[in-house]
This record gives C-alpha cells, sequence and structure tokens, in this order.
C-alpha cells in the first residue's frame, strides 16, 4: 500500500534529504525534492546536475543525501542517470543484482535543463530509459549569480538581462519546456509547483510508474533571483499558478489535462509586483511590457485550455 | 583453442568487446570508428552479447553515460575518434577523478579544423593529462591484445581508472589483417568478473558519487589520482606477463626492435612502427646499426625505463604525428615527454623531432630511412642540426 498523500501519514516517513545542508531560507528546490521524495514509497537513485541544489546538499565530506546519489556535470543528468538505469535493467537481466523495484530520478534547474542540457535530456527519453527527470525551474542561473536562461520570463531582471537605461530587463519570452517534453510523445510530461504539494506528489507518482521516461517541470522559487521575502515562496509560487503564468497540467499518453483550475484567473501583475526583479516593469515607460507578457501569458493560457478540451 | 581470422582492426576490436562481453556499452558512430560500433551493434541484435547498448545522441552523453553506469558496479566500455573525444573532453576528466574503470578504444584521427577524418594523434595527445592510462597498438592485433588487457587494468583495485586504446584511423582500424582471435573462454577466463568495491545501486549503503570538493580535500583526491598512476605500471607489466603467458605473447611496456646493439633508433608509435621495421631491417642489410623502440604505454609515461633502454645510444630520433602548438620549437608531445626523460635520466645523446603523417598523409619507408640517415649523421657529428623537422610538408 502506497503511502496516504496526508501530512500525517507522510510525516512518518523518513527524509531521504537530511536537514543541515547549506540551501538558503525558503530556496523553493529543497521543498520540491522533499515532496518528490516523499510521494515515492520504493528506492530511488539520484542523478543530480551541477547547481544549488548540488553544491548546497554535499560539499566534501558532507552530504545530506540518505539515497544513492551521484552528480556528474552540469549539462548531463539525463545521460548520467541514463546510464544508471541502463546497467540496473542490464545487470538485473543478467541475474547479477536483484530487481527491487528501483524508481531513477534526475533533478536539474532551468538552466541545466531548458539550455546546456536539452539535447541531453531529449535523448535520454527518446531512448525510452525508465526515469523519472525534474527540472526545478526558478528561472534564472541563481547558482552563478543570476544570470538569465531561457526559462527567464520575460522584462525580469537578471546580471545578464539587467533592467539598464535603455533595455529593460530580458526582452525574450520564455521558452515553452514543457510542450516540447510533451512533443517527444513519452508516456508522462507534467508542469507542477510546490504551493499545491498533493498534486505535486500525485504527478510524481504517476510519473514513476509510467513504465517509461517521464518529465516533470516544476516552478522553484530563488527569493535571491525573484527578490521576495524567505517566508513567502509558496504564496509567490502560488500567485505564478493563480496567474496562469505557471498552469498545472499534466500529458498522460499524449492526452492534456489541467489539473488545476483557477476560480478567478488573476492579472500577471499580481505576481510580478511581489517580486523586485520585476520592479522595474512598474515605471510609467515600462507598463507596456506588462501587458505584453500578459497578453502572452493570456495567448499560451488559451492554446492550453484548448488543447485540454476546455475550451 | 584461437583461430586465425582475416579481420580489419575495428572488427577485431569488435570481437575483443564481444568476448569481453560488458554490462554497458555506451557510444556514438564517428569515422573512423564506426564500423566497431556497428559490428558491436550486430552481436547485440544477434544475442550473441549480454550488454546494453545506450545508442546515445552524442559523445558527450556517451561518456556521461559510461560514468552513470561504471558508478553503479557496471563493467562499461565505449568507442570513439578525434572530435568524438574532443566532445566527450570534459567527462573524459570526470571518468578519471571519480576512478571510474571504463576501457574505450579510440580510433586515432585528426582534429578540426580543417575537418579531416584520417589518422593522426592530436586527438589521443588533447586527453594526455586527463588521468587515462593509455596504449598504442601497432596493428589490430594489437588493439584486440590491449583492449583485452585493459579491462584487467583499469578494474584492479590498486588502479581504479579509465584505460584508452589506441589504433591508427584507417590505417589499421579498416586494413585488412590476419588477426588471432583467442578462444571466447579464454578471454573471459583472463578478463573475469568485475567485482565493484563500490556501486551506486548499493542501495543498503547509499554513498554520494561527485560531491562539490573545495581548497580543503580537492588537492588530496588530486594526490589520490597520481598514486593510482603509480600503481598502474607494475599493474600494467603483471597482466601483460599473465597474458603473454596466457596466449603466447611479448607485451611490455614498450616493443624494442633490433634495439640491444643498435647505435641510433627511431621512437614511434602505432602503425608507422611497423613501417620502420621494414625500414630497420633494409638499413640492418646494409650494414647499418639501426633499432625501433615502439611505445606501448604512453600514460603513465615509463620515462626510467624507456631512457634506460636508449642509454646506450649515439642518437635518438623521434617521430610525433601530432604537434604541441607553441611548444618548445613546435616539437610534438611524444618528442618533449622523451627528451625530458633522455636528459632527466642522464642520457646524453643527440636528439630530434620528427612531426610527420598529419591529417593521414602517408609516412613511406624513404622517409623514415631519411630520419634513420639523420640519427646516424647526428651520431657521428654528435650535433643536432635541427631539432624539430616537419617531414614531406610543401613549405
Amino acid at each position: 500500500m502506497a503511502t496516504k498523500l496526508t501530512p500525517k501519514e507522510l510525516s512518518k516517513r523518513p527524509e531521504r534529504l537530511a536537514p543541515g545542508h547549506r540551501l538558503c531560507a525558503g530556496c523553493g528546490a529543497t521543498i520540491i525534492v522533499r515532496q518528490i521524495l516523499a510521494a515515492i514509497d520504493e528506492p530511488v537513485v539520484i542523478a543530480n546536475a551541477t547547481g544549488c541544489l548540488e553544491v548546497g546538499t554535499t560539499i566534501y565530506p558532507y552530504t545530506a543525501w540518505r539515497v544513492p546519489w551521484i552528480h556528474n556535470a552540469f549539462e548531463n543528468a539525463a545521460s548520467t542517470i541514463s546510464g544508471v538505469e541502463a546497467a540496473y535493467r542490464s545487470m538485473v537481466r543478467q541475474g547479477k543484482i536483484p530487481e527491487q523495484n528501483v524508481k531513477f530520478l534526475a533533478f536539474a534547474g532551468d538552466g541545466g535543463t531548458y539550455d546546456i542540457g536539452i539535447q541531453a535530456l531529449s535523448g535520454a527519453v527518446e531512448r525510452g530509459h525508465q526515469f523519472l527527470y525534474i527540472c526545478y525551474d526558478n528561472g534564472a542561473y541563481m547558482n552563478t549569480g543570476i544570470q538569465r536562461s531561457s526559462a527567464t520570463p520575460f522584462g525580469a531582471h537578471t546580471t545578464t538581462s539587467p533592467a539598464g537605461k535603455v533595455i529593460p530587463g530580458k526582452q525574450q519570452f520564455h521558452k515553452d519546456l514543457t510542450a516540447i517534453m510533451a512533443a517527444h510523445n513519452i508516456p508522462y510530461v507534467a508542469q507542477a509547483a510546490p504551493s499545491q504539494w498533493r498534486d505535486l506528489m500525485k504527478k510524481t507518482r504517476k510519473a514513476v510508474n509510467c513504465g517509461g521516461p517521464a518529465f516533470m517541470n516544476v516552478l522553484s522559487s530563488c527569493n535571491r533571483g525573484w527578490r521576495h521575502g524567505t517566508d513567502e515562496t509558496i504564496e509567490i509560487t502560488q500567485l505564478a499558478v493563480d496567474t496562469c503564468y505557471w498552469p498545472l497540467y499534466e500529458v498522460e499518453d499524449g492526452e492534456w489535462r489541467l489539473t488545476y483550475k483557477p476560480k478567478k484567473k488573476k492579472p500577471v501583475e499580481e505576481w510580478l509586483k511581489r517580486q523586485g526583479r520585476f520592479r522595474h516593469v512598474f515605471k510609467p515607460e515600462n507598463r507596456h511590457m506588462v501587458d505584453k507578457l500578459q497578453a502572452e501569458v493570456d495567448r499560451r493560457w488559451e492554446r492550453l485550455l484548448k488543447l485540454c478540451g476546455e475550451a | 583453442m584461437s583461430k586465425f581470422e582475416a579481420l580489419a582492426g575495428n572488427e577485431a576490436v569488435a570481437t575483443a568487446m564481444r568476448q569481453i562481453n560488458p554490462d554497458i556499452v555506451a557510444a556514438y558512430p564517428i569515422t573512423p570508428q564506426t564500423s566497431t560500433v556497428q559490428k558491436f551493434a550486430d552481436f547485440v541484435a544477434d544475442g550473441l552479447v549480454d550488454t546494453d547498448f545506450v545508442t546515445v545522441e552524442s559523445e558527450h552523453s556517451a561518456m556521461s553515460a559510461c560514468v552513470g553506469a561504471s558508478a553503479a558496479g557496471a563493467r562499461v566500455m565505449t568507442a570513439t575518434s578525434a572530435n568524438g573525444l574532443a566532445l566527450m573532453w570534459e567527462i573524459v576528466y570526470i571518468a578519471a577523478s571519480n576512478r571510474c574503470p571504463i576501457a574505450m578504444s579510440l580510433v586515432n584521427r585528426a582534429l578540426s579544423a580543417p575537418i579531416n577524418i584520417h589518422c593522426d594523434h592530436s586527438d589521443v595527445m588533447g586527453i594526455r593529462d586527463s588521468g587515462w592510462i593509455i596504449l598504442f597498438s601497432e596493428n589490430g592485433q594489437e588493439a584486440y591484445d590491449n583492449l583485452i588487457q585493459a579491462i584487467r587494468i583499469g578494474e584492479h583495485p590498486d588502479v581504479l581508472l579509465p584505460v584508452a586504446v589506441c589504433q591508427d584511423g584507417f590505417i589499421t582500424s579498416h586494413g585488412m589483417e590476419r588477426v588471432e582471435i583467442y578462444d571466447d573462454d579464454d578471454v573471459k577466463d583472463f578478463v573475469g568478473k568485475y567485482r565493484p568495491q563500490w556501486s551506486l545501486l548499493d542501495l543498503k549503503n547509499p554513498k554520494t558519487y561527485g560531491p562539490l570538493d573545495f581548497y580543503d580535500y580537492y588537492y588530496e583526491h588530486k594526490r589520490q589520482q597520481v598514486e593510482a598512476m603509480e600503481h598502474a605500471q607494475p599493474v600494467i607489466l603483471e597482466v601483460a606477463e599473465e597474458f603473454n603467458e596466457k596466449f603466447n605473447r611479448n607485451y611490455g611496456l614498450f616493443e624494442p626492435y633490433r634495439l640491444e646493439d643498435a647505435e641510433v633508433a627511431v621512437i614511434v608509435v602505432n602503425s608507422t612502427a611497423g613501417t620502420a621495421k621494414v625500414v630497420v631491417d633494409q638499413l640492418r642489410d646494409g650494414g647499418l646499426k639501426v633499432g625501433l623502440l615502439k611505445p606501448r604505454l604512453f600514460r603513465p609515461f615509463p620515462a626510467k625505463e624507456l631512457a634506460e633502454a636508449l642509454s646506450h645510444l649515439k642518437a635518438v630520433a623521434v617521430m610525433d604525428r601530432s604537434i604541441s602548438f607553441g611548444a618548445m620549437d613546435n616539437a610534438g608531445p611524444l618528442f618533449l615527454e622523451l627528451a625530458a626523460a633522455l636528459a632527466l635520466h642522464g642520457v646524453q645523446v643527440p636528439v630530434a623531432d620528427y612531426v610527420y603523417g598529419l591529417g593521414g598523409r602517408d609516412i613511406l619507408p624513404g622517409e623514415i630511412e631519411r630520419v634513420y640517415r639523420d640519427a646516424l649523421k647526428m651520431a657521428e657529428t654528435g650535433q643536432v642540426e635541427q631539432m624539430v623537422t616537419y617531414l614531406s610538408v610543401r613549405e
């Protein structure tokens, strides 16, 4: 019997990521990892791309991981876990090691996924390895000091898309990676957020039991990069969901389905104004950027509704 | 019972891979390595091996998957050439640093640019400081024999390092030759079972592989890699001794050819050593005391043993199939290292470097003879007229 997804039952489970790691207070990645690991009753083996999660949990000779864990490099979490998974299947098939229903996971940030790691990810899922790849998307290269990635929202200030006198922040919309992964026609793809933890945990369970490669894109606030209080992580994450900047949905065997529909879709401005990285877009001369982002959010939301049969 | 087969070098390598029967092969096709992975794919498709062939989307992912699989306790092999190795480069270092005993067939090819698919040694020389053990092979037989030994060398508990086995692209990789293929069971017995001391799949004793490692420990971990390299040389000799005994061969750190009473010698690796042997015989017929030393082990570099083997000579000529751009006199890497070894071990003989065969340019017996004649002149005068010569290049 799988552990019930209730706070009471889940709190009885041993933590697989030990406290004492060096990630920031209010870090979204830590919350996401703990929710995902708590959702999986089976043994796990994890590959982790270079990034905050890796450096914050494993400064030698210490480790916060109570499960087998490997870090190889930045762009290759997917190919690394594909080697681990293939080794497991090969040795189980040959009778060299016992079958133990191991779930293989890869964690990487948006830089390691949307940008430098997209080729390795695309290849690994195409080959059909049974693993769940989790992108914790905080919308910039936070570990190296908040540089823009292809996941960075339009208008955001980062250290390589600064809000300057002539160019006010990032000039491009974020890449729709979840849709790109859905286009791989793998058994399971989802978008989730830690502010709706039960939804995230249910998706995790579906993903690790789908019998093939699975991908989850999880919005992960970084208060250093987003510029908000460390106690606002969950609230601001939920605003991204309720403004439909970050809709929650899944694509199961090609079927698109919304898993949460806000009762009233909030203006994207409500999410933006809570974060220092968007402060400049509220200056009168930049207000048009808010409108432009709103129009893009609306366009993508309408498209998603159609794909999910809701429109 | 062993049998003789007519095989191209790459087919001999693929046959070794079939007999070794690794748990994982992760590889990406690249000329001139391609026929190895094609042949191995046939073995997989026909059920002749237990291997999971991970058909990655790039060499970067090939080496990444190899590292993951090796950490998981699998016996792992791969194969590549030139630009493929260059794309792997980041993970080549990680494989050695994480002490993953991966065996790689490296079919030597010139690095771009300009793009060129033919043989030189610029690819392997790019990883000479990466922490891999590097073996050279004159022909398909040696590529086959070295790959079988590479498994035992890399997996030795005192070593735990990846091993690259080189052969010359097209010249031997595609050249058909008579190769002695040993009995499957004999190879299986020789390589034995891999019993990793640690495994990522040991669920009861979870381990963290590849953590962040700062100034307080990184240096010690690098020192441990040096120790592993120091252990490697005696292990390579032990493995060679057992191999020689079992398969009636004669492997060591290098192969001396008519060197004992020679006055001058050429130092050259891979297929050109075969051509040079012919030249040695011809010159010997003419009464000239010439010999050859063909290095087999390049990393770790057996400096002392090489200096000793060359100590009786009056002149030495090194032939390099790559250039270390901007190094002393724009010489080749083999020369630079050998000249240093001779000097530091008190062998005071004139030494000169001959760069040759870049991008697959043919090297003919007449050109090698010229090198010998230069060496004989150096022996006579005690002078090096020109430290580095680019053979047969249009200036």
